[in-house]
């Protein structure tokens, strides 16, 4: 029907020792993750070791000795260890409360459930500063005046203050993996154990809870992990007193440094005390996840027993309620009383409310709006790149299936495990000069550099696993039917991934709309962020300005997180 | 209609060769069935054929073109090679609806629009899927999908078409049915077709030559399907093709015997197709008949009364074998569980044995 009509050309393109379209994404692959992955962490390692002429393991012994570096460690250790341990206890409580019990009014508890991971956390910090700080804290100053106390009661100004916050913000990370344990598990086990005679306690205490052990433990490691790295909540909470952990103590030296050599190579060996302590638990959690999995737990969802909560059933809901409208409503609400307050610390009277704080951030405040342009540029961009990247990632790691292809996976999720204090720092160094010249610093391009690197396997992942559903005879097929590898990718692969692509753009654009950690080490004079202004904001003492900005950046939260349900929602009709 | 020459083809995953030096010529308009057990590297050839794997020697001619030469450094692109592709999980594109699926390779050829749709309504109507025009896939049952994917096949080239185990994923009543269609398909278009399959009854109803492969990559036997029946080529044919027992047997004093726990003698001269002195003697359960004359006494260990025949189990000392009885002749008779009888063996096949 058709003449074979055969392009030499084409022929040998595809052919040995040609250029094929697979050998030319590979190729990118390995120059974008090494630019962008590689140059940094290699740099944070040159620095702390080198002293310009030879390696210099001094320094490190000294940085590591210091005794405000020393605090800063025992700090992180200190916080990490017991919000982890809090947020477990909290976590296991609520999932197996959702999971396990008759309690009612259980859609509204996993709605709430939800909301911390839409704020950011050092939004959240902020908020219960406003509530609880030891100088002047609303909730704190009513309390004064309502039981005549001369001393402030709270204090989140402090360690254990932070130890609180991270454990509100945390444990849902804990009763998520539980709670999805428990819904997978095969409620025959627990029946069996009642029917031969134990007692409703016996059968938590035996059956349940070693049963979700290892969702317990993975819930409790991301935890941990996610505590260690994190800034906002020490840097909003901690500064004031000068409560140092490892990361804000590394933004510290770096701010102190000015740009000099020492304190730029004090801050990478900071860096890589923090990436040390962060592996062990990474490592642990690696081991966790391979070994130790019980197979009683399966796929498909089975209806489990549900536990009669009986005579505890109201007062339980009555204190789950109370827990969940405090920990999740009353920093939201906080942060919008504040917004619309004349200055920080009116008392909420009708007299005392104006629009006057969003007034000013818009119309007089260039930095401000430079922030909002600034996040929405950077959000739109990082998340543009990062599927392109990641899902030209994704199709060679997992499609074209070259040697090299664990490395590139490696590489890709390595910045996920390095906390973003460290990426920055490690960015800083990277391009300040230090390849072919190019100096990015105190520019906009480095923050979005850094944001690529931490976020790509957002993408990888979301892509990754909708390509693996797209069984390679659908591309054979096209191949077969005249199409061009080219045209094969644009006409049957990446339509078939579409959703998970979008999803995976909003993945990467939400965290970049709130992100602090990274932009505070990285933003210049005209690239401040969202997070960057709202924090400076409130460090200068314009806190309901501040507020205002917060309230700004979560309704923009809320509005893209909408705009994706809305999306995903449409496909799974579609 | 057109001529396919495989010559020299060796393909190797790593270190495992799946096809060595594999040659094959496929005359046009037939259906070729490429038989083997799973493994063999059927779908190895198919995908050699169709370009989807470069091999490390030999040569890929269709129509007299060189699709794929390793000497002279040639490699056409799947998409210039013109080939229809039946997959065996259909592969039609979920996102696109039955009329774009099957226009896709005339789009891909840059045919005119007004062109398009009366051969896609042409290939449609091929496969009885008329109505289904504006169809997605996912409304669409198995059966349907894979007609679906045959007339895509089509439009993509109605002259060569490989399918690969196209309807192993079916029911056994539409497997049947569809057999027939592609029959009836082929024979109207004058399609060369290359057909894998794991199923040799399929392949003996479909094809017009088989090729057997063996489990090491080489051609076991090519013929038609009686050939293959009457003049297996060798054991691992004869095995493949149906159900079958294998008795070790030994040449003794001019007798031909059994060799099992003991020798019983089963034959007073030396049987014509044998040669040498020791050998495996192959035979299908329907050739043995059960004969009170016979010198092979044998015990009935099981019966199973399948309807039209009965299916026994019968021991010989060190050995069960099968038997199949026709039971609906007039002579028919059943035997039960225990019974001594004595085994007269027709058609019988003689073949290497390993020890000899």
């Amino acid at each position: 029907m058709f003449s074979r009509a055969i392009n030499r050309d084409l022929a040998h393109l595809e052919g040995k020792g040609g250029f094929s379209l697979d050998r030319l994404m590979i190729i990118l692959c390995y120059v974008a993750l090494i630019t962008v992955v590689i140059l940094p962490v290699f740099m944070i390692l040159y620095y702390a070791f080198w002293d310009g002429t030879k390696i210099d393991i001094a320094m490190f012994k000294q940085v590591i000795f210091q005794k405000s570096n020393i605090r800063s460690m025992w700090n992180t250790l200190v916080i990490g260890v017991f919000s982890t341990a809090l947020a477990t206890a909290v976590g296991v409580f609520f999932a197996w409360l959702l999971g396990r019990s008759d309690i009612p009014m259980k859609g509204l508890m996993k709605f709430l459930f939800s909301i911390p991971f839409m704020i950011p956390p050092f939004l959240a910090a902020m908020s219960w500063d406003m509530m609880f700080s030891g100088r002047g804290g609303y909730v704190n100053k009513a309390l004064m005046s309502l039981f005549n106390l001369t001393k402030a009661p709270f204090n989140i100004n402090s360690v254990a203050g932070i130890i609180v916050i991270e454990v509100v913000y945390y444990f849902p990370f804990v009763y998520m993996q539980v709670v999805s344990a428990l819904e997978r598990m095969d409620p025959t086990l627990e029946e069996s154990a009642r029917i031969a005679g134990a007692s409703q306690l016996y059968v938590i205490r035996r059956i349940t809870l070693p049963l979700t052990i290892p969702a317990i433990s993975s819930g409790m490691l991301l935890v941990l992990i996610t505590s260690l790295s994190n800034y906002g909540i020490p840097a909003m909470l901690g500064y004031s007193q000068s409560i140092f952990t490892l990361p804000t103590m590394i933004v510290e030296l770096m701010n102190r440094a000015g740009g000099s050599f020492e304190g730029i190579r004090q801050s990478a060996a900071l860096s890589i005390v923090l990436v040390f302590i962060v592996s062990i638990a990474l490592l642990v959690q690696r081991r966790l996840l391979t070994h130790g999995r019980y197979d009683i737990i399966k796929g498909k969802s089975m209806r489990p027993m549900l536990i009669k909560l009986r005579g505890a059933k109201y007062p339980l809901l009555a204190f789950s309620l109370l827990f969940l409208s405090l920990i999740v409503v009353a920093p939201i609400v906080m942060i919008i009383l504040v917004s619309f307050v004349k200055a920080y610390g009116l008392p909420f009277l009708a007299k005392n409310l104006t629009l006057a704080n969003f007034r000013r951030i818009f119309v007089g405040n260039i930095m401000v709006r430079d922030s909002v342009k600034n996040s929405l540029f950077l959000a739109f961009s990082a998340a543009s790149f990062c599927l392109l990247l990641g899902t030209m990632l994704a199709y060679v790691i997992y499609k074209v299936k070259p040697k090299g292809g664990t490395a590139l996976e490696m590489m890709a999720v390595l910045p996920y495990s390095l906390p973003g204090t460290v990426m920055a720092i490690g960015c800083i160094l990277a391009w300040s000069g230090a390849f072919f010249g190019i100096t990015l610093y105190n520019t906009i391009w480095i923050i979005l550099v850094a944001y690529i690197a931490r976020y790509l396997s957002y993408v990888l992942k979301s892509s990754s696993a909708a390509l693996q559903q797209v069984h390679g005879s659908l591309e054979e097929a096209a191949r077969s039917c005249g199409a061009s590898h080219m045209q094969t990718l644009k006409d049957v692969t990446l339509p078939l991934i579409k959703p998970a692509m979008i999803s995976g753009f909003f993945l990467v654009f939400l965290p970049c709309m709130r992100e602090l950690t990274t932009s505070i080490l990285l933003y210049g004079p005209k690239s401040r962020t969202l997070g960057v202004a709202i924090y400076q904001l409130r460090i200068n003492g314009q806190i309901a300005p501040a507020a205002a900005l917060s309230v700004v950046t979560i309704t923009l939260i809320i509005i893209c997180n909408n705009i994706v349900k809305a999306i995903t929602r449409d496909k799974k009709r579609g | 209609m057109e001529k396919v020459e495989l010559e020299g083809i060796c393909v190797s995953y790593g270190e495992h060769m799946v096809l060595r030096d594999l040659s094959l010529k496929i005359e046009p308009g037939q259906i070729i069935g490429i038989v083997g057990p799973s493994g063999c590297g059927k779908t190895t050839i198919a995908r050699a054929i169709c370009g989807f794997i470069k091999p490390q020697q030999g040569t890929i001619k269709i129509d007299g073109k060189t699709m794929f030469s390793h000497k002279d450094r040639v490699d056409i692109p799947p998409e210039q090679r013109h080939i229809g592709v039946v997959f065996q999980d259909y592969a039609i594109w979920p996102h696109l609806s039955v009329y774009d699926n099957i226009a896709y390779p005339l789009k891909k050829r840059g045919l005119p629009k007004e062109e398009i749709s009366p051969r896609v309504h042409y290939a449609l109507e091929q496969v009885n899927m008329v109505a289904y025009e504006k169809y997605m896939p996912s409304q669409l049952s198995g059966g349907q999908q894979q007609r679906v994917a045959i007339a895509r096949a089509l439009t993509s080239s109605s002259d060569f078409l490989i399918m690969d185990e196209p309807i192993t994923n079916l029911d056994a009543k539409l497997r049947e049915q569809m057999l027939v269609e592609i029959r009836i398909l082929q024979q109207r278009l004058g399609t060369t077709i290359i057909y894998i399959t794991h199923d040799q009854e399929a392949a003996m109803q479909l094809c017009d030559k088989i090729v057997i492969l063996a489990p090491d990559g080489s051609i076991a036997q090519i013929g038609s399907d009686e050939e293959i029946i009457r003049n297996p080529a060798n054991r691992f044919v004869f095995q493949f093709i149906g159900v079958s027992n294998f008795i070790p047997v030994v040449i003794d004093d001019g007798k031909a015997f059994f060799d099992l726990e003991k020798k019983i003698p089963y034959k007073s001269h030396i049987p014509g197709k044998m040669t040498g002195t020791k050998a495996m003697l192959g035979i299908r359960p329907m050739d043995i008949v059960f004969d009170e004359d016979s010198p092979v006494r044998a015990t009935v260990a099981q019966a199973i009364f399948l309807g039209n025949m009965y299916n026994y189990f019968v021991r010989l000392p060190g050995m069960e074998i099968r038997v199949q009885q026709i039971a609906i002749s007039e002579n028919a008779k059943s035997y039960s569980e225990g019974q001594e009888v004595g085994l007269a063996f027709l058609e019988e096949r003689y073949f290497e044995r390993e020890d000899a």
